[in-house]
């Protein structure tokens, strides 16, 4: 992959997830959280992993997100936009992300593979929807089946709550 | 990446874009005008051009010349943004879409990933952000209950679409478009499957399944493109219009370029899934000279236009239903018969393949 392309799609990535948490409007921080994925999910193609990047895509950006604007759209936007900002609280965020952000350098700067540039993987046309079925189906069938048995406990709590008279 | 690669899919995308799609978009609003007229017993346009050919052309200057008027209370940036997300997501769709064999060597898909039919939910998943927006910028009722029946309606139907297609994924082993066509080649469309092994009787089982999931794509497809009986989020008699009450001159043009744009290739997705694609009995692909090529390309886009014609006849015949039979329907029919058609399916294919 072109870093011109990479370096396109990580800012792109990057100044959205930012804009997530400047901006006041809730509306337009969905909206940047949305562009944020398309950052992602293009990332996650251009490394060839098409499966994964477009199921970023499928899940977040087109339906997660919909509902979240589904429901922010319902709620008084005024008052978020009308809200002064908390100086010390802003000021603590910003000192945890600065941590945060110094211990990643540290590390980063100390772990060796991390300077090296990896040899392309071999064969980077295989069938990455067959690989991941393949696995979830052999190696990770019980956190599968378990997380399949979570969806649908949700899935009936969900119904369970929205029936009107409970009894 | 070889420069004659760029060249070619640069010549497709070009190609399909402004030779195919546009003006089939627009000759599609002046044959859903005739397609109206025709089955309520009027004339429709007929004044423009020998039998009204140049409507579409007039109609584009028409709302060009419009005045562009922006409300006072809207959000100006989306307003401005909303009509675009509308078209864009019905376009970009059509890149995975095989829409023929091979002209001169040359594949004709613009890209044939091998998570084809992915792309093509989570892109048209997309669209539904071009008529949310637009109806919360406007700022105005009636538009923002339309964005709001939208975003409702298209995520119900969404799994109803996903399930429906499932069976046909069963059955090819692959999520790449191109091998579904390929598939439908060796052993008859979906629809009609006959061709190939016709001793099997499982095959002749595995076809009524198909036809259910057809079924439920293509009336799942109707509340997807928001056309009748499905168009809740646009219903004028409730909604003095829906989303787009407030947009005018092009900006509604644009709307209504995306409302067509997402039924034509939404009619292409269904062709490719169930009609086997390119293919006609009897006409060879591309491999054996440029004309079959070309032939093929004609073939897909014939298919396509029946298909747009079926939905303009479905449009035209039936009445709209209510939301919360909408709903009902969604949840407690398609989505449990899509379901079940899986199970159905996944028990017949081991008897079929032995």
């Amino acid at each position: 992959m072109s870093p011109f392309l990479f370096w396109i799609f990580a800012l792109l990535t990057v100044i959205f997830g930012a804009a997530v948490v400047v901006n006041r409007n809730p509306v337009a921080s969905a909206l940047s959280l949305v562009v944020s994925f398309l950052g992602l999910s293009a990332l996650f193609m251009s490394l060839d992993a098409f499966f994964v990047g477009i199921i970023q895509v499928l899940v977040y950006a087109g339906a997660v997100m919909v509902l979240f604007l589904f429901i922010i759209m319902l709620l008084n936007l005024r008052a978020e936009e009308e809200r002064r900002i908390n100086w010390l609280a802003l000021a603590g965020g910003v000192a945890v992300a600065l941590a945060l952000l110094i211990q990643i350098f540290l590390v980063i700067s100390r772990f060796d593979p991390a300077r090296k540039t990896f040899p392309p993987l071999p064969g980077s046309t295989i069938d990455d929807v067959r690989n991941i079925g393949a696995l979830l189906f052999s190696n990770y069938n019980l956190p599968f089946q378990i997380v399949g048995v979570l969806v649908l406990v949700a899935t009936i709590g969900v119904v369970l709550l929205s029936k009107r008279e409970l009894r | 990446m070889d420069s004659l690669f760029i060249i070619t899919s640069l010549l497709k995308i070009l190609g399909i874009l402004f030779v195919v799609i546009l003006p089939m978009v627009s000759y599609a609003v002046y044959a859903e005008r005739r397609v109206s007229a025709f089955i309520q017993d009027r004339l429709g346009p007929n004044r423009v051009g020998p039998a009204g050919l140049f409507q579409p052309i007039a109609d584009m200057f028409k709302l060009l010349l419009k005045e562009d008027f922006t409300p006072r209370a809207a959000n100006t940036f989306y307003y401005w943004l909303a009509p675009c997300l509308a078209v864009m997501p019905a376009i970009i769709t059509i890149a995975v879409v095989p829409f023929g064999s091979t002209l001169f060597g040359v594949p004709m898909v613009i890209a044939d990933v091998n998570v084809g039919i992915l792309f093509v939910f989570a892109i048209a998943s997309l669209g539904v952000y071009g008529i949310v927006i637009g109806g919360w910028a406007s700022n105005s009722k009636y538009p923002f209950l339309g964005g709001i029946r939208s975003s409702a309606q298209m995520l119900s139907y969404e799994l109803s679409l996903g399930l429906a297609v499932v069976p046909v994924f069963l059955v090819v082993g692959s999520l790449r478009l191109t091998s579904v066509v390929r598939y439908q080649i060796e052993h008859g469309w979906f629809i009609a499957p006959f061709v190939g092994d016709w001793a099997n009787p499982w095959k002749w089982l595995l076809a009524i399944p198909m036809i259910i999931s057809f079924l439920v794509f293509m009336i799942a497809m109707f509340a997807e493109t928001n056309r009748l009986p499905f168009d809740l989020p646009e219903a004028e008699q409730e909604l003095a219009g829906g989303y787009n009450t407030e947009y005018s001159s092009m900006k509604f043009a644009l709307y209504f370029l995306g409302e067509y744009a997402a039924m034509i290739t939404g009619s292409a997705v269904i062709v490719t899934l169930f009609f086997g694609g390119w293919h006609f009995p009897g006409i060879p692909d591309g491999s054996h000279g440029w004309i079959f090529g070309l032939i093929n390309i004609a073939v897909f886009f014939a298919k396509v236009a029946v298909m747009i014609f079926f939905f303009m006849w479905v449009r035209w015949t039936f009445p709209r239903f209510r939301y919360d039979q909408l709903m009902r329907l969604g949840w407690l029919f398609f989505f449990e018969i899509a379901l079940v058609n899986i199970f159905l399916v996944a028990a017949i294919i081991p008897f079929y393949r032995s």
